[in-house]
């Protein structure tokens, strides 16, 4: 292992240098990981729907918004394998579109919230004063607040001027990631802050602290890598909160403008004609559905795989 | 157990306090104006709207405002809607049983699954059952609500035809009344139920495992209590403490899932309300319904608490 000292200098002579047997954390993790069966599966089925979405467009060359009343309202066929909506658009190549901005809304909040949640956590766990607790008292405050409701209200509020200053699909999205991400970071800090109270008073910091390593070396470089397990279990599941929260707005005819057709936008549109096009429905219904399920796998997986406790 | 009480309620005033002044700073930032809809309307002169703007001391400062806005508040004047052309109070008062009544049904709900399947599930760990149950529990609670209650549609009401898919005005009268109104609730109690019910089952049988090996237990057993005695009194009696706090950090999401509940089967309820008032701009029934259901989550919480003084004596002393 690189970076271990050796006892002394004459160590590595009487062990002739085999081959290294590869051992790390991260490995050790994946080991773990690859264990649980229906979360590998998920990881496979996750990174699938990424690429699918990601290359998509280069192979379905079918334009979002090719109306074509001809062919509308109907199901799957060789030419539109997901069916046609009322103006007879393809629903697979508009699904497409809006699986890549489902996971762009369901990544960056997530980022948000680890960001803000690790910081006020951080400090609240680092505070020895009134700090901490009155950090505290703001997340207990947030975590009692109505969130959809809330998102409702802010949207409503500011869904005009944000529009004008980024565009009417930028704009949206800044504003959905940016609420999404600040109701979502109490769990978070709650988590940091109680890893670091227990990290910050372990001999390992304590003897960085000895070795005048300032405040901040000594959470960067030595307590918040430890704390990051839970951290980034709780982030998985928080992707697909956001990707649900995004879903939810879209479907309540709140979120996306009409002509971004997110997968909630589909579902909203598709509601009125569940009784003729039910394919309509059910394939952006699906599709969030195995996205979410897929992720809250992956979270299972690497609770597993990243808590040092769990005995396999 | 009263001063338990009084002092839950008094360490809750602070956090609604604090909601209102989220709600308050929110609604300040915005930019437009809440009587927008005033200023766009030709048939009102300048004049009037500026002595509207001094009658409701729009250009005061903003502590001004919210001190105002929170007297009038609690002093049950929340103003009047725009779109229905009646006081708020009202309108969320007519509103207000059906979301409770489908929340609370829904809660019920989750309990009778939640229960039995996780405390089964953690008396027989990694069994068969077990698998099945957690499995299924993922599924619930990876299915958003608003494509459960379409499915619900689609199965129930368009293949099946068993049941109404939206509410509407029942002539009924007698029993038929009553029945009717339970038939087209059932389809949003159980979308919101099950889904409570999926991540509820996982939260009691984590519980439940984590007492069940616990040395009080064994000792129940060996002083020949029957099985059944020892895991409803002894075991989840215990259990419940953790899982009602879980419950109740889930609130929010709760009410989150009641709107769009609400939203689909076009239920009468303050969550559709929310919605249609903020189709309509209708600015002092959306903080009306958003300070209501910060209030159901305070008071939800509350409920928790009481229960936790409940299972747990040793808090009562403290």
């Amino acid at each position: 292992m690189d970076g271990s000292i050796l006892a002394s200098p004459s160590a590595e002579l009487a062990e002739p240098r085999r081959k290294p047997r590869q051992f790390s954390p991260w490995l050790d993790a994946w080991r773990r990981f690859r264990r649980h069966r229906l979360a590998l599966i998920s990881a496979i089925i996750l990174l699938t729907m990424i690429a699918a979405v990601l290359l998509a467009p280069f192979v379905w060359r079918v334009a979002i918004n090719d109306i074509d009343f001809a062919e509308h309202l109907k199901g799957p066929t060789w030419n539109h394998p997901f069916g046609t909506d009322d103006l007879g658009q393809d629903i697979l190549a508009r699904m497409l579109y809006g699986g890549r901005i489902s996971l762009a809304v369901g990544l960056s909040a997530m980022a948000v919230a680890m960001l803000v949640g690790t910081t006020i956590g951080a400090i609240a766990g680092m505070s020895r004063r009134w700090v901490g607790p009155a950090l505290m008292w703001l997340t207990d405050l947030f975590l009692s607040l109505p969130a959809l409701p809330l998102l409702l209200l802010v949207i409503y509020l500011f869904r005009d001027s944000l529009k004008a200053a980024f565009g009417p699909e930028g704009g949206v999205f800044v504003m959905i990631v940016v609420v999404i991400g600040g109701l979502r970071w109490m769990p978070v800090a709650r988590l940091v802050r109680a890893q670091f109270l227990s990290l910050r008073e372990k001999e390992f910091v304590e003897a960085a602290r000895a070795l005048g390593a300032s405040r901040l070396r000594q959470v960067v470089r030595h307590i918040l890598p430890n704390a990051l397990g839970p951290v980034i279990v709780a982030a998985t599941i928080d992707v697909a909160a956001a990707i649900i929260a995004e879903s939810t707005l879209s479907f309540l005819g709140l979120g996306f403008p009409p002509d971004i057709p997110t997968w909630g936008r589909i579902l909203f549109d598709a509601k009125d004609y569940l009784d003729i096009a039910p394919y309509w429905a059910l394939f952006p219904g699906g599709a969030i559905f195995l996205t979410v399920l897929s992720i809250n796998f992956i979270g299972d997986g690497l609770r597993d795989a990243l808590d040092p406790r769990k005995v396999m | 157990m009263g001063r338990y009480l009084a002092k839950r309620l008094l360490i809750a005033i602070p956090s609604l306090l604090g909601i209102s002044v989220v709600l308050f700073t929110v609604l300040a930032l915005a930019p437009g104006d809440p009587f927008g809809e005033l200023a766009t309307n030709p048939a009102v002169p300048p004049e009037v709207r500026a002595a509207l703007r001094v009658k409701f001391g729009l250009d005061d400062p903003v502590a001004v405002r919210y001190i105002r806005w929170i007297v009038a508040m609690l002093q049950g004047d929340w103003g009047f809607s725009f779109a229905s052309r009646i006081n708020v109070d009202t309108l969320i008062l007519q509103r207000l049983p059906a979301t409770l009544f489908v929340i609370g049904s829904a809660q019920v709900l989750a309990l009778l699954i939640a229960l039995p399947v996780g405390t089964y599930a953690a008396m027989r760990p990694y069994s068969f059952f077990d698998q099945i149950a957690s499995t299924l529990s993922f599924v619930g609670f990876s299915l958003p609500t608003f494509f459960t209650g379409l499915l619900f549609i689609l199965i129930f009401s368009v293949q099946l035809d068993w049941l109404p898919f939206v509410y509407r005005d029942i002539d009924a009268t007698g029993w038929r009344w009553y029945w009717e109104h339970l038939r087209q609730a059932i389809m949003p109690i159980c979308v919101l139920g099950l889904f409570q019910a999926a991540s509820m089952t996982r939260y009691v049988r984590s519980a439940v495992l984590d007492v069940i090996r616990l040395d009080y237990v064994t000792t129940a057993r060996a002083k020949g209590l029957g099985e059944r005695i020892v895991i409803v009194k002894h075991v989840v009696r215990n259990a419940l403490i953790p899982v009602v706090t879980l419950v109740a950090l889930q609130m929010p999401a709760i009410f989150g899932g009641a709107i769009v509940t609400e939203q689909i089967f076009r239920i009468p309820g303050i969550g559709s309300l929310l919605i249609s008032a903020i189709l309509a701009n209708d600015t002092p029934v959306i903080m009306a319904v958003t300070f209501v259901f910060a209030c159901l989550v305070v008071l939800f919480n509350l409920i928790a608490d009481v229960l936790y003084g409940w299972l747990d004596p040793r808090i009562t002393l403290g």
